[in-house]
């Protein structure tokens, strides 16, 4: 009976938990499906209205900002480009980084490591200025390639498939150099399909990440082009209810990621065999 | 010269550690040669300088005529068995053993044939769409040896591959991996520490201790006549015992008896060597033996005592003799079966 107690309470602060994350966003769907007249009278709402295709359909083609030269669809677009730039670039990047440090007799390969992975403690915000006047320079800025490159060298991806490299066997390289693969055989034979799950876990990461980003793009387009959904939220006026809509959208690019490859993330992260 | 040939081979790694001492050895075409010596002697580092697998300090290795000290471990054509098998996990066992096939551009219809037929001769035909974590031991290691087989090379090494298999499985491979080896008429060089593995598997065996062959002939020379204190220790099981003596004026003296008239003109401090089944029980005696234990084989008993200055001291006597714990037996050395040692070298002197 005690039993019974103790594990309701808890199942109830779960509960509890869930209700506090699940309402809020569930207040805000079903809140943009109704029309802005009633959200202005009535406040938000628990129940979904009927004006779900007409908001939504208006907020992916409308021709926003100032020249209204975008609209939420070329946002999508351009934070689908920029979100799996980043995450190939940098998984790309990070794994041939770790496949040199742990493998090429490279003389301070650990300390050259740690000179990566303190990268870590330097954010882009730190160095956004220099970063930014080196895209100048380039004439990087409003591009996609500007928007991409200065934040896809992750330490982090080359963390986890430098550790991930050294506990594959030494026997492994060993034997495949005397079945004649030479350095690059080795990597494309062995190394990318024994760390599959791992690459796509770190193609999630880093997909939600560069997704994510605000400051950056927001530095380095001028031109409404090249606009993303993040910076969109921020430049989003209008009525209440297509906000709503666009929130709403917003979302469902990383969930939907995560939720068709979430048997590989799961694996991949936490390395279950 | 010979088939492989090492000349004055010698390995120091970086951290002044000298693993294998000038050392010279040859083998002929499609000869078994068996190193054996105890962990960390350099058995293992001598085969992977032929592998290519560590650089040669000094020296030359010699491979069909071709000096190949700086060929890389893939063009020296050379084949090995890991002790872990390093079958790769990824691959089912068909592309396990075809990778070395394809990395060598070998056409599709070839490397097929030449994978079924190495999985016919090790009967794995059955398991060709498997991967490696779905066989048993035994099957990994035969995939192992598949995937040496299968290119053909001039040279099988193997790296203690026995090891990781349970002791009836290891005596079922034993047997196999030699007759294999007749079959295919391979030249091998295989690693172990297990004197059994060595004895029943080698044409000729090389004893190594510290870095250096302290005796190389067949098994049967080097069990009738080693050369060495180290390798009349290694060699035979249950160990040889051995007693602490004198010799003068060629009589042998040592706790308890004497050995008159042998065959050597050494004087001075020496160790005895008996082994342990070149004794018999007799009226005459030279040993006496206060018995502590016995092991009974079924075809032998190993008696296992102290002789009078507490010395331990085996016996192996046929298994049809009871012997009793407590016992005092007389043992006589057979056709003057022993061997002397100089104590301070470790050379044999008779």
């Amino acid at each position: 009976m005690t039993r019974f107690i103790t594990s309701s309470f808890s199942h109830l602060i779960l509960l509890i938990g869930i209700l506090i994350m699940v309402v809020p966003i569930w207040m805000i769907f079903a809140s943009s499906t109704h029309t802005s007249s009633m959200i202005n009278m009535n406040g938000l709402q628990m129940f979904l209205g009927d004006s779900f295709y007409e908001n939504y359909l208006r907020v992916l083609l409308y021709q926003g900002g100032f020249f209204k030269e975008i609209t939420a669809l070329k946002m999508f677009f351009n934070s689908f480009i920029m979100a799996t730039g980043v995450a190939i670039l940098s998984v790309v990047t990070s794994l041939m980084a770790a496949y040199a440090l742990v493998y090429y007799r490279i003389k301070y390969a650990t300390l050259l490591f740690w000179i990566i992975f303190i990268t870590i403690l330097v954010p882009l915000e730190l160095r956004i200025f220099p970063t930014y006047s080196v895209m100048a320079e380039l004439n990087l800025v409003n591009s996609y390639f500007g928007l991409i490159v200065p934040i896809s060298a992750s330490a982090i991806a080359t963390l986890f498939f430098r550790q991930f490299y050294k506990t594959v066997p030494d026997e492994l390289l060993e034997s495949a150099k005397l079945d004649g693969a030479n350095t690059w055989r080795f990597f494309v034979d062995f190394l990318i399909p024994l760390s599959k799950t791992m690459i796509v876990a770190m193609l999630i990461f880093m997909f939600v990440f560069g997704y994510n980003q605000y400051l950056w793009p927001l530095l380095v387009t001028t031109s409404e082009q090249y606009w993303t959904v993040v910076m969109g939220l921020k430049m989003m006026s209008g009525s209440i209810v297509h906000r709503f809509a666009f929130v709403m959208m917003s979302m469902v690019p990383p969930i939907l990621i995560i939720i068709v490859l979430q048997k590989y993330f799961i694996k991949g992260v936490f390395q279950d065999k | 010269m010979s088939f492989l040939d090492l000349k004055n081979v010698t390995k120091i790694y970086p951290n002044g550690t000298k693993a294998v001492h000038e050392t010279s050895l040859s083998v002929d075409e499609g000869e078994f040669m068996v190193f054996v010596g105890p962990s960390g002697c350099g058995k293992s580092t001598l085969l992977r300088m032929v592998a290519g697998l560590e650089d040669i300090t000094e020296g030359d290795i010699n491979l069909d005529g071709k000096l190949i000290n700086e060929v890389d471990p893939s063009e020296r054509d050379v084949a090995m068995v890991f002790q872990n098998y390093a079958l790769y996990p990824h691959m089912n066992v068909y592309n396990n053993l075809a990778y070395g096939l394809k990395n060598r551009g070998i056409d599709k219809e070839t490397i097929e044939q030449k994978v079924n037929d190495a999985a016919k001769l090790l009967q794995i035909s059955d398991y060709l769409q498997r991967k490696p974590s779905m066989l048993s031991g035994g099957q990994r290691q035969r995939v192992a040896m598949g995937r040496a087989i299968v290119r053909n090379p001039k040279i099988f090494l193997f790296d203690e591959p026995l090891s990781n298999l349970d002791a009836k499985l290891r005596i079922q491979m034993r047997l196999e991996i030699k007759k294999l080896q007749q079959k295919v008429g391979v030249t091998s060089i295989f690693v172990t520490h297990d004197q059994v593995e060595a004895m029943t598997l080698a044409d000729r065996l090389a004893v190594i201790n510290n870095g250096i062959i302290e005796q190389l002939g067949t098994p049967i020379e080097i069990y009738d006549n080693p050369k060495s204190l180290f390798v009349a220790g290694f060699i035979g099981s249950p160990q040889m015992n051995f007693l602490d003596g004198n010799i003068k004026n060629k009589t042998l003296s040592a706790e308890g008896f004497e050995i008159k008239d042998i065959d050597s003109d050494f004087e001075g401090e020496v160790k005895l060597g008996i082994r342990p089944e070149h004794l018999s029980q007799s009226e005459n005696s030279l040993i006496n033996l206060k018995v502590d234990l016995v092991e009974q084989l079924g075809s032998d008993n190993l008696v296992y005592g102290q002789l009078k200055d507490k010395k331990d001291f085996c016996y192996r006597c046929p298994g049809n003799l009871t012997i009793e714990k407590g016992a005092d037996l007389s043992l006589n050395i057979e056709n003057n079966k022993y061997y002397i040692f100089d104590k301070s070298t470790g050379k044999r002197v008779n």
